[in-house]
């Protein structure tokens, strides 16, 4: 029965949702609104066990003086902080431009993010130095189309108009057919995937075989 | 075997209860007749001149609230007069009732859909079942002139969306297509597949970290638990986790999602339980990080530098934290295994990683590694599937260059 | 080791020092970079100039601060635009951390070109699950959003009096920096055939070209250099000025130039290290 359980109740609430998908009724739009709000309820209640999970593990890190254990304790206060500036006195007001919450999220929590992103710039020059090798032909059709496509910014004087073409011709015409074949895979590959999981066929998901 | 136990079991039960429920909801509505409608003409200064041939219908392929109206163009409609500036599409529940303002179509335009809302107490509320009747108002300068009311119509919900048929022909030829090599992979027909570098890698990348007394971090991607890519990992960490728990290595899961947590632990736990070993199984190693990118992102890869793990898998769904997770590890000294089948962030998983798997082969590494008949041969219905997806393409570039709309036609899809 | 191999074996930390200080410097020193602006974006450009006074454009913010960077110049650019031309706005956000986001670009350009929110604009909030948002929204703005970001009820706002659905707005555009954007295709245009364009960030670009080709989107701003070329196109036109220092993707370029530049030489360094440590092998 564990295991016969979920599988039936995949199978029975998957099949309903690929049939409701051709069947344009208003009671099958409940249905379906109805099974994508229960989505969003076992989502916020997984949200309070992540919480647990995550104040839980910090908190043992604190109190164990585990190694890094200041770092938990600043995103425990960050997080707690947030929460309550976001809540006190009333939600909707502190998502206004002014407040304290909208303030900790302009000057904290943008430049923060901002920063990790722009470390991207660094690991693409030092991953484009250690992978792009032309070690085979197919390494080296790769190496140099994104020389190319990365000139485009480069001012080379009668060579741009070159340039641009050649930029236009492979983002409009190679680079638009791979997409759209790895777009068509992994909407058959996804099909499949999702076959395999309602006819019970594949069980991983379930955390047991 | 197992699928018709599971069709007895489950899916009949299920169905049945959603058949009788949907039955009773419903009412079945008849076919809708139409009617035609003559010129009505105001007087004083001349306003444009009515349209004509005002027509109601149900629109198709909707939920029963939505009516659509046609029309025949004025005369005065780009011609004759030539001061046609818009129509209004008035309504009424009676012929002789008050009509209210629908919407307005411009000029040219031969048609208006009556959108409604389902709920009662919406302003916009279009009730299914009920007679309406139509007129448009053709206007311009200031001045209008409105046509004869259309016969009756009310709107009803189909219980089949035409415009979707290409999808079920589609479905159904790859379902199809997997059951026949289902049906021929248990009677024990050799399927051969193609060889895939990264799903080779993984028992060696496991060994390796067992050898090494280093942990191994799975990285389940930033999609939720109702993701393709994100299920495929789950399908690939409960594989990974029963070697893991064979060979006593530590696997650590730091998580995006609570509940992709929660599946985590429970696959990890079952893997132990399996090996024989539920004692070594340690929930503290599978927990919540954050639901923030690069929060978790910079998580993680404090992770990477101080438990220098021996093997990183980064399998699911990722954006732009991929190339930041790579390279960290790649710094972290670790063999790196990675799959997702987010087309933009796999250049950088190419690039940074040892092994990658992309898009759909993520979606196969379950069928590779665990070698199953029946996940093999859906694997081989998806590439029949794809033959037959390659031949439509060729067909249909042909067809689209020769002008051939009837072949065009047939894959055209209304959503 | 030979110096080949050392040249292919340099240590990350001297390529992340030379960036920084290339960033730098070029940040200092900056210059001029001739700007050759795609027919994708142009295509945006031109539909956002041919709004008459009173029609609505809408515009998608999907985006988190993290990639401002590269697509808060679009947004900017096309608010301005749209405000220059007197036409309205309606806005909506259906990223999680990009209410922020709507709410300072509003702000700042409301207030540069007195425009009244509820008269010139509107900003519906935001709402989680874009698929059903922007399925909802095509029947009627109100079931998703039935207040404004601010709480109040859409049908006390003057613009919103006439507006249902999507076939009210114009043209769509929505910036988004992940995978929003596809809902928008699928549903808004594939569904409710709204007119939409798209901006994205320059990772994500070249995915989308399939709909370009298709016309499903009738134009595609291609992260910070797309964002570039439209600022480019609006200053021409005055809707945007160097001198109020409004144009942020534009001071980037030459900082994006020099460093693919050196991107480039590290690769022609790797490669040469590689081909002469093999030839002496």
């Amino acid at each position: 029965m564990r295991r016969t359980l979920p599988i039936a109740v995949v199978a029975g609430v998957g099949f309903f949702m690929l049939i409701q998908y051709f069947i344009p009724r208003e009671e099958f739009e409940t249905l379906y609104e109805w099974a994508l709000d229960w989505t969003m309820v076992i989502g916020a209640f997984a949200m309070a066990l992540g919480l647990y999970s995550l104040t839980n593990m910090m908190l043992n890190k604190v109190k164990r003086k585990s190694e890094g254990w200041g770092f938990s304790l600043v995103a425990l206060v960050g997080l707690f902080l947030m929460i309550f500036v976001g809540l006190v006195p009333h939600y909707q007001e502190s998502l206004r431009y002014g407040t304290l919450f909208m303030d900790i999220f302009e000057y904290i929590y943008i430049p923060i993010q901002a920063a990790m992103f722009s470390l991207l710039a660094f690991y693409i020059a030092s991953a484009a130095y250690r992978a792009f090798r032309a070690r085979t032909v197919l390494a080296t059709i790769l190496l140099v189309s994104a020389i190319i496509i990365m000139l485009r910014l480069v001012p080379l004087g009668p060579l741009s108009a070159v340039n641009q073409w050649l930029v236009n011709f492979i983002l409009t015409v190679p680079n638009m057919a791979a997409k759209r074949a790895f777009w068509l895979g992994v909407g058959l590959g996804a099909t499949a995937t999702a076959l395999k999981i309602m006819l019970g066929i594949e069980r991983g998901y379930m955390g047991r075989d | 075997m197992r699928i018709k136990r599971l069709f007895g079991i489950g899916f009949l039960p299920v169905f049945l209860v959603l058949c009788i429920f949907l039955f009773l909801q419903s009412d079945f509505c008849p076919a809708q007749e139409v009617g035609e409608v003559d010129i009505l003409e105001e007087s004083s200064t001349p306003p444009p001149a009515a349209p004509t041939d005002v027509k109601a219908v149900d629109t198709p392929n909707d939920n029963g609230h939505s009516i659509t109206v046609t029309w025949t163009l004025s005369v005065d409609d780009g011609a004759g007069l030539g001061n046609v500036v818009s129509y209004e599409v008035l309504r009424s529940d009676a012929p002789d009732g008050e009509f209210e303002v629908r919407g307005l179509a411009p000029a040219g335009e031969e048609s208006f859909e009556d959108k409604g809302a389902k709920e009662k107490g919406d302003a916009n509320y279009l009730p299914a079942g009920v007679d309406f009747y139509y007129k448009v108002r053709a206007k311009g300068d200031g001045l209008f002139s409105d046509s004869e009311v259309s016969a009756p119509a009310h709107a009803y919900g189909q219980w089949y969306h035409t415009g979707k048929t290409p999808v079920v022909v589609a479905v159904l030829a790859f379902s199809t297509f997997a059951l026949v090599f289902i049906t021929l992979a248990r009677k024990g027909k050799k399927l051969y597949i193609r060889p895939l570098a990264g799903i080779e890698a993984v028992d060696e990348a496991i060994g390796r970290a067992t050898e090494m007394g280093k942990p191994i971090l799975y990285i389940l991607g930033l999609g939720s638990a109702d993701m393709i890519a994100t299920i495929a990992s789950f399908t690939i960490l409960s594989r990974v986790a029963k070697k893991v728990a064979d060979y006593q290595t530590q696997i650590l899961i730091p998580c995006n999602d609570p509940i992709n947590m929660a599946v985590a632990q429970e696959t990890v736990r079952a893997a132990y339980l399996e090996a024989g070993r539920p004692d070594q199984y340690k929930e503290e190693n599978i927990y919540y990080l954050t639901s923030m990118q690069f929060a978790y992102v910079a998580g993680v890869n404090g992770i990477m530098l101080r438990e220098k793990p021996a093997t990183n898998f980064y399998l699911g769904k990722f954006y732009a934290e991929s190339l930041l997770l790579a390279e960290t590890g790649s710094l972290a000294g670790s063999i790196q295994i990675s799959g997702t089948d987010e087309i933009a962030q796999i250049p950088f998983f190419v690039a940074a990683t040892d092994y990658t798997l992309i898009g759909e082969e993520l979606y196969a590494a379950s069928a590779y590694l665990g070698k199953e008949p029946i996940l093999l041969g859906t694997l081989k219905g998806q590439d029949w599937g794809k033959a037959v997806v390659m031949i439509a393409l060729i067909l249909g570039a042909l067809a689209a260059t020769f002008n051939f709309q009837f072949f065009l036609n047939l894959f055209r899809i209304q959503l | 080791m030979s110096f080949y191999e050392r040249m292919m074996n340099l240590d990350r930390r001297w390529v992340y020092l030379v960036i920084g200080v290339v960033v730098v410097v070029t940040a200092i020193w900056s210059f001029a970079v001739p700007m050759y602006v795609t027919p994708e974006a142009r295509s945006v450009y031109d539909f956002v100039d041919g709004l008459v006074p009173g029609e609505v454009l809408m515009i998608g913010v999907d985006y988190a601060p993290e990639v401002m960077a590269e697509l808060h110049p679009m947004t900017y650019a096309i608010t301005r635009q749209c405000f220059a031309k007197d036409a309205k706005l309606l806005l909506c956000c259906l990223h999680q951390n990009g209410p922020g986001m709507v709410e300072q670009v509003i702000a700042q350009v409301a207030e540069e070109y007195d425009k009244v929110n509820g008269i010139d604009y509107v900003y519906l909030g935001y709402k989680p699950y874009p698929a059903i948002t922007i399925l909802a929204m095509g029947q009627n703005f109100r079931i998703p959003f039935p207040e404004d970001y601010y709480g109040t009820p859409l049908d006390s706002l003057p613009m919103m009096r006439n507006m249902t659905n999507f076939d009210n707005v114009k043209a769509i555009i929505n910036i988004s920096g992940g995978s929003g954007t596809e809902y928008w295709i699928n549903y808004a245009n594939g569904r409710y055939n709204a007119k939409l364009a798209i901006g994205v960030t320059g990772v994500m670009t070249a995915d989308y070209y399939p709909f370009l080709q298709s016309g499903q989107i009738f134009g595609l701003i291609g992260g910070m250099k797309g964002a570039a070329e439209y600022e480019y196109l609006a200053e021409k036109a005055g809707y945007i000025s160097r001198e109020k220092d409004q144009l942020w993707a534009s001071k980037s370029m030459p900082i994006q130039t020099t460093t693919h530049i050196v991107i480039i030489l590290f690769i022609v360094i790797g490669n040469v290290g590689y081909f002469m440590s093999k030839r002496k092998k």
